[in-house]
């Protein structure tokens, strides 16, 4: 996984949250979902967007391991 | 049984944003049609709403969550119900719900495949989404659901709510109806069905009438136990003097020529609040303009009112706004309550050629002042029908 795809992982990610309504400002890898106001329902909308863009399913057993943003770059990058 | 009182009140419509501005803009004789359709044309759901909550509701939901600002503030209840969270409720009524979700939905279904489409399709499409968002917003624990009966639905959850603080299971209730459906599909459906005026005019029990024009917006009103609220010292608005609902059984658009289903409900409403049909001071007619729903309208005002009908004023808000559907029994009878305080009857606008037989005095022209004796609150109904054959009737009395 080179660092240009993370980053682009990372932007995904972001901007995804962005759109769900989270402070702009307080979105980076160590931020919780649980902070950011990001639910259940926006993890399934995140979930569509990471297959559609990388391929990668998660699975909601996944969705309940993931507790920062950090975590779920994680996972895409290391599944992509 | 208890008694129920209205503290709070708050609607947005093709006339604006509030309930006062509704009426005062009907009363001057404003129309919010245009182009053939009622939009809320002032409401922006960005003035109301973070991002998030904009994504996580249907308009119809937006709507309801909007109007119901208004109610609830002007109930006092800014900070949290005055009443234990598990004894507030809310029974809340659409005709068709989240149907822009539905429609978008299918929309990238079709032409991208079900892996697209969203995980808020159903949470925002469900037709008690808006009872749903409402409860969550102001902490109401208590009896909460949707009411679908299409255009009657407004009126029946109201009617619903106080029976459940009537009954006790609820000490105070948010209520009313809710419908945002000015989208491709509700057009090409409503006009298959020959329902919407062609003519893009809603002129109620006039002989040019042809079909309704389509509206959108909100109505909700807070429900009180009358004691309970006088207790803690609301102001009351009105009361809720009595309800019913009855179903024609007849036919699933077309009323019964002879109004039986909307006597009946007429009479049990009348029962229910105790009063003669020669207590009415006014009459908000369902009033479509269409031409089968209004002839058999005034067939059942004359039936159910018997002398009365000829000497009470009956006017149809529809005339200014539209058919909000669902949300239109809700925001009908906001209009009565304000009609009953104010004791000034907004006319029935764009009725200009009588129909033969259609010969109530429908309020045409422009406003009038409500001829009541300042000695005693006025009394008004409010009739609802809905596709199905549903009849609501609420008997109101200002407070």
């Amino acid at each position: 996984m080179s660092t240009a795809e993370t980053t682009r992982i990372e932007q995904i990610v972001y901007d995804s949250l962005k759109t769900f309504g989270a402070d702009e400002a307080a979105i980076n890898r160590d931020a919780t979902f649980e902070t950011l106001d990001v639910d259940s329902l926006d993890l399934a909308e995140l979930a569509q967007i990471v297959e559609e863009e990388f391929g990668v399913a998660i699975k909601s057993g996944d969705v309940a391991e993931l507790e920062t943003v950090g975590d779920v770059v994680d996972l895409i990058a290391a599944r992509a | 049984m208890r008694e129920v009182v209205v503290t709070g009140i708050g609607a947005i419509t093709p006339l604006g944003v509030g309930a006062r501005e509704l009426h005062a803009r009907w009363a001057a004789g404003e129309v919010g049609v245009r182009d053939g359709e009622a939009p809320c044309a002032d409401f922006q759901p960005y003035d109301f709403f973070s991002r998030k909550e904009v994504r996580r509701s249907d308009r119809f939901t937006q709507l309801a969550l909007a109007a119901a600002g208004e109610a609830i503030a002007e109930a006092g209840w800014a900070d949290g119900a005055p009443y234990p969270h598990e004894r507030t409720g809310c029974i809340f009524g659409t005709g068709i719900g989240g149907l822009s979700t539905l429609e978008d939905n299918f929309g990238i279904l079709r032409d991208h495949g079900p892996s697209r489409v969203a995980p808020l399709a159903v949470p925002l499409m469900m037709s008690n989404a808006g009872a749903a968002a409402l409860s969550m917003r102001h902490d109401l624990r208590g009896p909460v659901f949707g009411v679908v009966s299409a255009c009657a639905a407004g009126a029946n959850a109201i009617a619903a709510a106080t029976r459940a603080i009537q009954c006790g299971d609820s000490d105070a209730m948010v209520t009313g109806g809710s419908e945002a459906a000015l989208t491709p599909l509700a057009r090409a459906a409503f006009s298959a069905l020959d329902a919407v005026s062609q003519a893009g005019i809603s002129r109620p029990f006039d002989a040019r009438r042809d079909g309704f024009v389509m509206g959108e917006g909100a109505g909700v009103l807070v429900l009180e136990d009358g004691t309970s609220a006088r207790a803690r010292g609301a102001r009351v608005l009105a009361v809720v003097r009595g309800v019913a609902a009855t179903c024609d059984a007849h036919h699933l658009t077309a009323p019964r020529e002879d109004g039986a289903g909307a006597v009946a409900a007429m009479r049990a409403a009348l029962d229910d609040a105790g009063i003669a049909p020669d207590r009415v001071d006014y009459v908000n007619a369902h009033g479509t303009s269409t031409p089968l729903n209004d002839r058999a309208e005034a067939t059942a005002i004359k039936c159910a009112l018997g002398q009365r009908a000829s000497g009470v004023p009956i006017s149809s808000t529809k005339s200014a706004i539209g058919h909000l559907l669902g949300a239109a029994g809700a925001v009908e009878a906001i209009a009565t309550i304000l009609t009953l305080r104010d004791r000034i009857v907004a006319p029935t606008l764009g009725l200009e050629e009588p129909e033969q037989g259609l010969d109530l005095d429908f309020v045409p022209g422009s406003s009038r002042g409500l001829d009541v004796p300042v000695s005693r609150p006025a009394i008004g109904i409010s009739n609802s029908f809905g596709f199905g054959g549903h009849n609501a009737v609420l008997v109101l009395e200002a407070a």
